[in-house]
């Protein structure tokens, strides 16, 4: 069971590491379909949204985490420096 | 007829995404060999090799049965998922926000965790070594797997995609034999960083050929894509780089 608790979360976790990235990529795709099937937009309209906003989520994501991993630094400094 | 334009980034990103995950695996069973021996080593990694091609075996016929649309857009949606992530992690890394993965430590640990095992005399040592490389091998097979099939499926290229993951299995093994020590040199990031690249590719062609997006340049766009994303990915990395270097 525990093997296969392990393979389940390893499937996921192929897919969803950062839960922003994960949404965000969902719901450009989301959109894209969403201008396609109901606005009737351009095919070319709908293929750019969906490669500058992969693009855009992707930038956003790393540097979502470079701010978030130096706030942790800093917070881990202040500690120390107290102590 | 097979597409160049398509089957060469399909083998390609499947042989590089299978070596990275090959050399993790090799890196746990070469582990287990050393401190139990070759049986529960071979045990280990032949039961996980005999799940994987039971879930190949269950996987093949039902993806048969999807409609080609259905099917690149499910795909390419979960592409985009697994690529950006690789893609991702690969800047990160590259940027030194997250450490390097480091083949010689994991192998040490592992090590360390079975000689620990030893050392507590805890019964079935052979079962808890061969279970180590099942799961190791399972778990980085799996990954192997859903590439295979996600560059392979959406053009009819999961033979050529299959070898292209085979060859880097017996790259490994036959290297891995050879030196008898964790592939340590191997550079895991550029490669993690390349196959980033082609499966946002990938992922963001299928996913508009799903949407009914006639590409310009048809397959040949997929290397545009790639071209940037590469390029992106390279100078957010360099961007994260220096504004950390800047703030430290």
């Amino acid at each position: 069971m525990t093997v296969l608790a392990l393979i389940v979360r390893e499937i996921v976790g192929m897919f969803i590491d950062d839960e922003f990235l994960a949404v965000a990529v969902l719901a450009v795709a989301g959109t894209a379909a969403a201008l396609v099937f109901w606005i009737g937009a351009p095919q070319l309209v709908a293929g750019g949204l969906l490669l500058f906003g992969c693009i855009a989520v992707l930038v956003a994501s790393a540097l979502k985490a470079k701010g978030k991993t130096e706030r942790h630094n800093a917070i881990q400094d202040s500690i120390a420096t107290r102590a | 007829m097979i597409s160049w334009t398509t089957a060469t980034p399909a083998v390609t990103s499947a042989f590089l995404a299978s070596l990275v995950e090959v050399v993790e695996a090799f890196t746990i069973i070469l582990a287990v060999a050393t401190v139990r021996g070759w049986g529960p080593a071979l045990f280990g990694t032949g039961a996980a090799l005999a799940v994987l091609t039971l879930i190949v075996l269950i996987l093949g016929p039902v993806l048969g049965q999807v409609p080609l649309h259905a099917l690149q857009l499910v795909i390419g949606i979960l592409l985009l998922l697994f690529g950006l992530r690789w893609l991702r992690k690969a800047i990160l890394r590259r940027a030194g926000i997250v450490a390097l993965h480091d083949e010689a430590d994991a192998f040490s640990k592992e090590k360390a965790e079975l000689q620990g095992a030893a050392l507590r005399k805890e019964a079935h040592l052979d079962w808890i070594a061969g279970l180590a490389a099942f799961k190791a091998v399972v778990l980085e097979g799996v990954e192997v797997v859903f590439i295979v099939i996600v560059v392979g499926a959406g053009r009819g290229l999961l033979l050529p995609a299959s070898l292209g993951a085979l060859a880097a299995c017996l790259l490994v093994m036959a290297v891995g034999l050879i030196v008898h020590k964790p592939l340590a040199r191997v550079p895991e990031n550029a490669l993690k960083l390349g196959v980033g690249v082609m499966l946002s590719a990938f992922g963001v062609f299928w996913t508009g050929e799903g949407l009914g997006v006639n590409w310009h340049g048809q397959d040949a766009a997929i290397l545009v894509f790639a071209a940037l994303f590469l390029m992106v990915g390279l100078c957010t990395a360099s961007l994260a780089r220096r504004s950390t270097a800047e703030t430290a």
